[in-house]
């Protein structure tokens, strides 16, 4: 038994579940700096389902792919913290803008590059569109099948996953051939945490364009320790057509964004007193709002 | 002109709520746009289902039955529906924001590159000028939901795609028979011709389906608790005055994500949208994404300790405090004074 070759998709995401008061600049735009850039958080279920199949099968190798700025290295490090092999950073211009359909497109071609793998999985859906559509897309793309909703890897064996799905109203098991695209559901297990040996081996790995912003002394390091080089790929590290990527290849536009202005509906105010709250309830009993 | 298209998700031989919401919608639409509407049910022993479907004023309905196509499976209803909509080129397709819809509209959209827009709360027709290229889009579907933590309301269309897709939760709009006598064709598919034997790849090796025993949707009290509850425990309050009321417990997704009650009794734009006749928002902020799936409630009480919370500029009274000390107080005085 030789392993599994897994991709995790993994995406960098604005941390919208903390929005702080100070998410919004006095003008109602949205001030990015003031929210904190995390690990997609069902991205990381996703990454845990991966670890544990490694840990299941020697020989299996995690790589986690992601799209994005420059600083999304940071979560491929993240990754490689908790257990993965490697990762590869796709990042420019030409991506900026995309869709759903567009990211799926650039991440299609770039497995397509990549060729040589058993099982992608991503997690369901991101926490700053919810769309929950790059998985599908992606498994599209490659005319690959799906499972989507992933709670539990049962079994791999004989060429094919058996996976437990969580759907809104009950669970499904299913068994699919290899290869597939997986995602999964924040009601699987959490990730495990960084590994205090794996954080000493990679805290120092490295994209290209952050070794060359970096005033580092040891820069032959990279060259004798051939993990601690993050590839970074660029659009021209893929085969693709100019007009299916970024807002060209984004069939979706955004024609407008309003700010939520509430206008007040005059609410009656009332205090937390017994006086106070047993005249609303006799309200509301009168009106046959309740009782 | 081009029809609108909405597909029927099926369980157990019934339509989904959610998909005679979009059939409502979806006639409305056609209506306004002077159009056919269209619809698709797969699956398997649908003898007699054009009797759910054609009544909300659908046009025509393409039935695709065979014994592998229930219960759905992505690959073989992807197939049909992209072939379908290769064949009939629709300009607007709705479906479900459901397992089923968020599992097969993004392999449609891919399969046929047109946008699909997630988790729509509001549908209109409307005009687009592209000033760059000078050219007027008329009649685009306008896809409107909040987005980027629930600051702003995005508009997105589709200008040169189609068919422009979007996705609907269960409960954002209102499910209508247009007339029951209504006139529609049935069409049923030559499901050979529309599946191949690789579409079966993916076997389906047990299933559990459950009917929800939360009710929310029907519930005409509902008592929803957000992050501010603060525990699990305090949480209880909630069922508590709840059970009093006659009511329902709801929750906001940051409760839900806190672990504080389960998903399904989330209420908002990933989760269901409501309309009771009272609403008692406790310890919620009332971030937009939750003030879409109950802002519609006939009468609305905030209990917060922040007075600027959004939630109070949608109640219609608000009182501040601590819930912990609220709500038993409200459970002693409606038992003071009812009957």
């Amino acid at each position: 038994m030789t392993g599994y070759k897994i991709i995790v998709l993994a995406k960098q995401v604005p941390d919208t579940r903390n929005v702080g008061k100070d998410a919004m600049k006095a003008d109602g735009t949205v001030n990015r700096a003031a929210l904190s850039a995390i690990f997609n958080p069902e991205d990381l279920n996703a990454l845990e389902q991966a670890l544990r199949i490694k840990d299941s099968f020697p020989g299996t190798t995690v790589t986690i792919l992601t799209m994005g700025p420059g600083r999304a290295a940071e979560i491929i490090r993240e990754g490689m913290f908790r257990g993965a092999d490697d990762g590869i950073l796709l990042t420019d211009r030409a991506f900026a803008g995309s869709d759903t359909l567009a990211t799926s497109y650039a991440l299609g071609q770039t497995l397509k590059k990549i060729k040589d793998f058993d099982i992608i999985i991503a997690g369901r859906q991101a926490i700053d569109g919810d769309t929950a559509q790059v998985g599908p897309q992606v498994a599209e793309k490659l005319g690959l099948p799906q499972v989507t909703y992933v709670e539990e890897i049962k079994s791999i064996e004989n060429g094919r996953v058996v996976a437990k799905r969580r759907l809104e109203s009950g669970v499904e098991v299913v068994s699919c051939p290899i290869p597939l695209v997986i995602t999964v559901n924040g009601t699987a297990p959490d990730c495990r945490a960084r590994n205090a040996r794996l954080l000493m081996k990679y805290k120092h790995a490295k994209t290209v364009s952050e070794l060359q912003n970096s005033n580092e002394d040891y820069l032959h390091l990279y060259n004798e320790r051939a993990y601690l080089n993050i590839q970074e790929w660029t659009v021209n590290d893929i085969e693709s057509v100019p007009a299916e990527l970024g807002l060209s290849g984004s069939p979706t536009k955004v024609k407008t964004i309003e700010n939520v202005v509430l206008q007040s509906k005059g609410a009656k105010v009332i205090s937390s007193s017994d006086v106070d709250i047993e005249e609303l309830m006799k309200d509301l009993i009168e009106s046959h709002t309740i009782g | 002109m081009n029809s609108i298209f909405v597909y029927c998700e099926i369980e157990d031989g019934q339509i989904a709520e959610v998909s005679q919401e979009l059939l409502t919608k979806g006639r409305s639409l056609a209506t306004e746009l002077n159009c056919n509407l269209e619809a698709i049910a797969i699956g398997h022993q649908l003898e007699g289902i054009e009797k759910n479907i054609i009544p909300y004023g659908v046009d025509v309905l393409y039935i695709a039955d065979d014994k592998r196509l229930a219960p759905y499976a992505t690959l073989p209803h992807t197939s049909i529906v992209v072939k379908l909509f290769e064949e009939q080129k629709p300009q607007i397709a709705l479906m479900g924001a459901s397992s089923i819809g968020r599992d097969l509209g993004p392999r449609v959209s891919s399969a046929l590159h047109s946008g699909l827009t997630a988790d729509c709360t509001s549908l209109v027709i409307g005009n687009h000028e592209d000033k760059k290229q000078g050219k007027v889009y008329e009649n685009l579907l306008y896809q409107i939901r909040p987005a980027f933590g629930g600051n702003i309301i995005a508009t997105i269309i589709n200008p040169d795609c189609r068919p422009q897709m979007a996705t609907v939760r269960e409960g954002v709009m209102k499910k209508e028979i247009l007339d029951p006598k209504y006139k529609g064709k049935v069409i049923k598919l030559d499901v050979s011709k529309y599946v191949s034997d690789t579409d079966f790849v993916v076997e389906i090796i047990e299933r559990h389906m459950e009917k929800s025993k939360v009710n929310i949707k029907g519930a005409g009290i509902i008592v929803a608790g957000g992050y501010g509850m603060g525990s699990k425990e305090n949480f209880r309050l909630l069922y508590e005055l709840a059970e009093v009321l006659g009511g329902e417990v709801g929750a906001s997704r940051a409760a839900v994500d806190a672990g504080y009650t389960d998903h399904e009794r989330q209420i908002g734009q990933t989760g269901i949208t409501v309309r009771p006749k009272l609403y008692i928002a406790c310890g919620i902020s009332g971030q937009i994404q939750h003030r879409a799936g109950m802002e519609e409630s006939a009468q609305i009480i905030a209990i917060n300790t922040d007075p600027e919370a959004p939630i109070n500029m949608v109640a219609d009274y608000v009182i501040n405090g601590d819930v912990a000390d609220i709500i038993p107080k409200m459970i002693k005085y409606y038992k003071k004074n009812s009957k």
